[in-house]
């Protein structure tokens, strides 16, 4: 798993390496000059000439200037790797996710995918260049200092073999017991701030329905319930503060009292003043260092769950890829389902849709009616390829759309979606999703015939105007006309409505179907509609109940021998006209 | 994104000085939760502190016994000496490490404490708030409260404050002990201080720009994915791919940079503070050996003259100096950060409640046949209000009917832009009153009065011949059904959402509801029926399904006014056909209101108010407006656009 983050490094490697080498020289520096400084604290001691000293303090100089020289270049390759690697991730992830088809965008929710691609890769960053800063220099930084302890403070450094095993011993301890606490009150906590977001969405439920009480006795008991948790955790993370201090006090009183020994009874043969003090230090820069490691480990099981998110989309294959050998090309708008049976995913237990055999000559007009539920929608999703069928086959032109080139299909057969989305950007910038290089005069021709021209003309801007995101400044009604504008332009070969003119007012909608007529006499139109109105005059008319094609047939015979259409007519012209 | 605010650069002064005022609040209330522990919990502050101190003292002390024995080499004449020195200092650490212990235990728990008070307060206060509050703030700002700031507040109680403390108390010590060591060894790391303080001054403010530059690329470029997540199915349609790979390709290269610098100058303070300290070490040492060999005369606050025992400690002081100096003004940076945080939190907390002067009070009541209304102590299938006359010192019972007037009523969300004016309806009871009209007509506004969401701005509403203002909220709203057409449903089961309409209900009377509402079917065909756990607002139902569900709700509660406010625009019309049914029984002898975008929705209503621009512009019934060939009569045949 976090191989596969890794992979996405790339030129970012070196960086990494650099970063890497700098650190390992910073280190070197670091524990080198208290032994510098202990030379220059005996020297002083012993009375050593002002030169003597210059030169051990140029020294030192000169190897705190190489050490600022390390460390910085250490930050900065740091920083760029971490944030190429982030860079890199979001860029491969979201890469993979234009690769998906409808059943792999179904898996993940919108808002999930955004905090993956924002929250989840912006912790990996962060633990990435923790990692890559402190995991070398922590354990380098152990072992040098450990070297140069037994190598300047002799039997001293006899300190460390007791003092090492104790922290060691008390923060594996610590973090056996803390983070499985911890990952689970994490988990609670997330649960408190998702039912805090519906509390705050369904506010006017909750003041309509009189339940503040209720909420505020349920969001007690929680939040109560994580205080008790929490305080539990921390109590055990609380312990490191004083297993460091003991380790640190020991040393301490160690090498003081020790060291006096040893210095006194050697008469400052085997060890001085100025060991003593180094001893001090060396003794803080391992404690150090293992507390570094230890909080590392801490920091990546924190960013275990943000990989895993990470890398979930990253193994997602795309479940629709492209044949090995593509037709290019799609003859006509003529459509055929046979045998066709489709389940969204293997676990589902019914059939959303089942003995499906349809067939749709080219250039005809069809409407498909039904219920919610009744699988209209998959139906139609069906012959672009946006899903693909789990028994039967379906054939657009005459060909299995899985042979087809996928862009080539999907150019050929325009979908506008019952959950439309206009992008932000002028109109015309919308328009041009349809055809890129399409003029003003197309354009125009193609809003005309969606009757949008009307209004986006009474705009100031016209077709500059722009779109704020998510479309929210046109109405529902202009927003489905701009969107029937957008499919138009792509010339399709076949047209498919997914109850797209639901918002739009029925004289609208009949000029709007009239208008194909003319503009794409040769397109097949798929027409899904709630209103019977828009359906009517179709060439023949689909009515699915419950996952099946239970009638097809024009108007007249419908009337004649269905008794749901006949239901459906006259629940909607009731009193001689038909609603809204 | 709070791990990038956190690490921004230094601090500004007026910063510091904005936030003091919510500093302190914010102290305040912590230790106002605990006022037998926060003197014990800084106590222990002080005594580690203190503790800190210590090696610098015995360093000192113990170089002087070796100095002193170090010529003749005898140990056995230095150890009563050295014995002397180090038990006292086992006993101090002993004590100390104690004090260590229950710090961190009792601090553990203060904190959490501490937290699940300030977020039960917090969303007490939420929820007294009126709905004005929730309709002009984002949700998603009103959650960060939750998140971040009081994350912010957390790492303020159980961080920054203790080593603030600390790291004062050290600064002032070690700081006596220079000076009483030495002012000339003093005046050297002063001026070490002052060098590292500009330096980091200047890399801080560049990491602070590049941390505002990344802040805002994170922005577009979340915006960005947001925009093209929500719309992924349409990006598909239209191959679109390559297009949004392209642009996002851009978007990720600016960030990618803004984001490597930012981090760059951030990473590179460590090095320079630790450097900076290396080499004043030198400096220290280089002056200290020329005191030494020159034998300058001592100033110092102790009077000792200077010598290696000084100058040992001192070199180990220094850092220690800098390195709290240093984390306090780390510390400035989230105490900033924190009373930003604390504002925010305060803000909600200070945000006036929803007012509720009302004292009429709905009550179960039984009734003579002669009219006479006594009060029951239990469910009676009856209700009354119970209004108390406080000058007569009587109370009065008023049948709850479901008679709703209101008259001549203006209102505006915002000064200036009226949205509703002299608007009259009547309701009797058991009326179904329909409104129509386009969006921001002012349909959802007057349900929204009803209910007292909102206040009347002129005008009046009387229920049942009652003030609305003088009825008790919760009880005006408990009288009222509710339905809207954006359904919220809460995680728990079925059951327990059909139950929020009245929490004592039973689950046969649960299950009758939502028969009522015709949603029984469905639910009883989901795979552990009534008790499948919905979570996410319902996602795995359909719209028309969860639709269904809150009607059930309402149907629960049993009331005798209804508001459906686009209770079936997302059910397509054969299911409406089927609910309608429900509907039509559960609208049965109550007084209803129903604002519906499909006209045959209130077709067979008594009362049709049409709407435009705040003002009603035809009523009666669907025959009468139809034959008035007016703007219903448009928008019936088609001729008209709602949007």
């Amino acid at each position: 798993m976090i191989k596969k983050i890794l992979r996405c490094l790339k030129e970012y490697k070196k960086d990494t390496i650099f970063t890497l080498i700098f650190i390992i020289g910073e280190v070197i520096l670091e524990v080198l000059i208290p032994f510098i400084t202990s030379d220059m604290v005996n020297d002083i001691k012993a009375g050593a000439r002002i030169a003597n000293i210059a030169r051990t303090g140029g020294l030192m100089v000169a190897a705190a200037m190489f050490s600022l020289l390390f460390g910085t270049l250490a930050g900065k390759y740091a920083a760029s790797a971490a944030s190429g690697l982030a860079g890199n991730v979001r860029s491969e992830m979201f890469r993979r996710i234009q690769s998906f088809s409808f059943g792999n965008i179904d898996k993940f929710s919108t808002s999930s995918l955004v905090t993956r691609m924002t929250t989840d890769i912006n912790n990996v960053q962060n633990a990435y260049m923790m990692v890559i800063r402190t995991a070398i220099r922590a354990p380098f930084m152990f072992i040098f200092a450990v070297i140069m302890a037994f190598v300047m403070g002799g039997s001293l450094a006899m300190t460390f073999v007791v003092v090492i095993p104790v922290l060691i011993f008390g923060l594996l301890m610590i973090g056996k017991l803390a983070l499985p606490a911890f990952r689970a009150v994490f988990k609670k906590y997330d649960k408190l701030n998702e039912s805090v977001e519906e509390n705050v969405r369904g506010m006017r439920v909750v003041k309509g329905f009189a339940k503040e009480d209720h909420e505020i006795n349920k969001f007690n008991k929680a939040s109560g319930d994580i205080m008790f948790d929490f305080t539990k955790a921390e109590r055990i993370v609380g312990l490191n503060g004083p297993l460091m201090e003991l380790c640190i006090y020991f040393n301490t009183v160690f090498v003081l009292y020790v060291g006096a020994h040893l210095a006194i009874g050697s008469k400052g043969d085997i060890i001085d003043v100025g060991q003593i003090s180094a001893m001090m230090t060396y003794g803080i820069q391992i404690l150090m260092s293992l507390m570094m490691i230890s909080m590392i480990y801490v920091m990546l099981t924190m960013s275990v769950e943000s990989i895993k998110r990470i890398a979930e989309v990253l193994d997602e294959e795309p479940s629709i890829t492209n044949p090995a050998e593509p037709v290019m090309e799609v003859a006509d708008g003529s459509v055929e389902f046979k045998d066709v049976a489709f389940r969204y995913s293997a676990k589902a237990e019914k059939d959303a849709l089942y003995d499906i055999d349809l067939k749709i000559k080219s250039g005809m007009t069809v409407g498909i009616l039904g219920g919610t539920g009744s699988s209209k929608t998959t139906l139609i999703q069906l012959i672009p390829r946006l899903y693909d069928v789990t028994a039967g086959q379906v054939f657009v032109g005459g060909v299995d759309v899985k042979d087809y080139d996928i862009k080539t299909l999907r150019d050929a057969v325009a979908v506008v979606l019952q959950k439309n989305e206009l992008f932000s950007g002028t109109i015309r910038d919308n328009l041009k999703w349809g055809k890129e290089d399409a003029t003003d005069e197309e354009i125009i021709e193609a809003c005309k015939t969606a009757q949008a021209y009307e209004f986006v003309s009474s705009f100031p801007s016209g077709l500059d105007t722009y779109i704020e995101q998510g479309g929210t400044n046109v109405s529902g009604g202009q927003k489905q006309r701009l969107c029937i504008a957008r499919a138009l332009l792509k010339k399709p070969k076949i047209l498919i409505l997914d109850d797209s003119t639901s918002a739009v007012d029925t004289r609208t909608d009949a000029l709007i179907r009239l208008g194909f007529m003319e503009y794409i006499p040769e397109t097949t139109k798929i027409i899904i509609a709630q209103r019977i109105a828009s359906v009517m005059e179709c060439d023949m008319i689909v009515i699915m109940d419950g996952g099946k094609i239970i009638d097809t047939g024009a108007h007249d015979e419908l009337m004649a021998r269905s008794e749901i259409y006949r239901e459906i007519y006259e629940e909607q012209t009731k009193g001689g006209n038909d609603d809204e | 994104m709070s791990d990038n605010r956190r690490r921004r650069g230094v601090a500004s002064v007026s910063q510091v000085k904005d936030s003091l005022g919510c500093m302190k609040r914010a102290i305040k209330m912590y230790f106002g939760y605990f006022p037998k522990l926060a003197p014990v919990v800084i106590l222990c502050f002080i005594v580690s502190s203190v503790t800190a101190l210590l090696p610098a003292i015995f360093q000192k002390e113990m170089i002087e016994i070796i100095e002193k024995h170090i010529a003749t080499g005898d140990w056995e004449a230095a150890k009563p000496e050295a014995v002397k020195l180090i038990v006292p200092l086992i006993c101090i650490y002993v004590v100390a490490l104690l004090f260590s212990v229950f710090q961190s235990q009792i601090l553990a728990f203060m904190t959490q404490r501490f937290m699940h008070n300030l977020r039960t307060k917090m969303f007490d206060s939420m929820q007294r708030l009126p709905i004005k509050y929730f309709d002009t703030h984002k949700h998603g700002d009103i959650m960060s409260h939750y998140t971040n700031d009081i994350d912010t507040l957390r790492q303020l109680v159980s961080m920054a404050f203790p080593s603030l403390i600390r790291a004062t108390i050290v600064v002032v010590g070690v700081f006596a002990i220079m000076l009483s060591y030495s002012i000339w060894m003093t005046l050297v790391v002063v001026l070490g201080v002052i060098a590292m303080m500009v330096i980091t001054g200047k890399v801080g403010g560049g990491s602070a720009k590049y941390f505002i530059r990344q802040q805002k690329a994170v922005a577009s470029t979340e915006g960005f994915v947001q925009e093209i997540m929500n719309g992924q199915k349409v990006v598909k349609v239209f191959n679109h791919e390559k297009e949004a790979i392209e642009k996002f390709e851009e978007l990720n290269k600016g960030l990618t940079s803004d984001s490597s610098k930012a981090n760059a100058y951030a990473n590179i303070l460590g090095p320079i503070i630790n450097n900076i300290g290396n080499i004043m070490y030198v400096l220290i040492a280089v002056v200290g050996g020329v005191l030494l060999y020159f034998k300058v005369p001592n100033l110092s606050l102790s009077g000792a003259a200077f010598s290696i025992s000084i100058l040992v400690p001192f070199l180990n002081m220094s850092k220690q100096f800098m390195g709290n100096l240093n984390q306090l003004t780390m510390q400035m940076n989230s105490i900033v950060m924190a009373a930003a945080g604390a504002a925010r939190i305060f803000e909600l907390l200070d945000e006036a409640p929803e007012a509720d002067d009302g004292y009429v009070t709905l009550v179960n009541a039984e009734i003579a046949p002669d009219g006479t209304i006594t009060e029951a102590d239990h469910k009676t299938g009856k209700w009354a209000w119970k209004h108390p006359h406080k000058a007569e010192g009587t109370i009065t019972y008023t049948e709850l009917k479901g008679d709703v007037r209101l008259t001549e009523v203006d209102f505006s969300y915002v000064e200036g832009k009226q949205v509703l004016t002299d608007v009259s309806v009547f309701a009797n009871p058991g009326q179904k009153v329909a409104f129509v009209g386009a969006t921001g007509a002012g349909k959802t506004t007057i349900t929204n009065l009803i209910n007292r969401f909102y206040d009347i701005e002129d005008g009046k509403i009387r229920y049942d011949g009652i003030n609305i203002n003088k009825i008790k909220k919760s009880d005006l709203r408990r009288s009222l059904g509710l339905v809207l057409q954006e359904t919220n449903l809460f995680t728990g089961t079925v059951m327990d959402n059909i139950r929020y309409g009245r929490l004592d209900a039973t689950d046969e009377e649960c299950k009758d509801a939502a028969k009522l509402a015709g949603a029984a079917d469905f639910i009883e065909r989901l795979p552990e029926g009534y008790n499948t756990l919905l979570t996410n607002n319902g996602a795995n139902l359909s719209q028309g399904q969860r639709q269904l569900i809150a009607i059930a709700r309402a149907a629960v509660c049993d009331p005798p006014v209804m508001i459906l406010d686009e209770a079936t625009s997302s059910i397509d019309t054969r299911t409406e056909a089927i609910v309608q049914k429900g509907m039509d029984k559960l609208m049965e002898g109550r007084t209803v209101f129903v604002i519906a975008h499909r006209l045959s929705t209130v077709k067979n209503s008594d009362v049709i108010m049409v709407l435009d621009k705040g003002k009603i512009i035809e009523r009666g019934s669907h025959d009468q407006l139809i034959a008035e060939k007016g703007t219903y009569f448009q928008l019936y045949t088609g001729a008209f656009e709602l949007e």
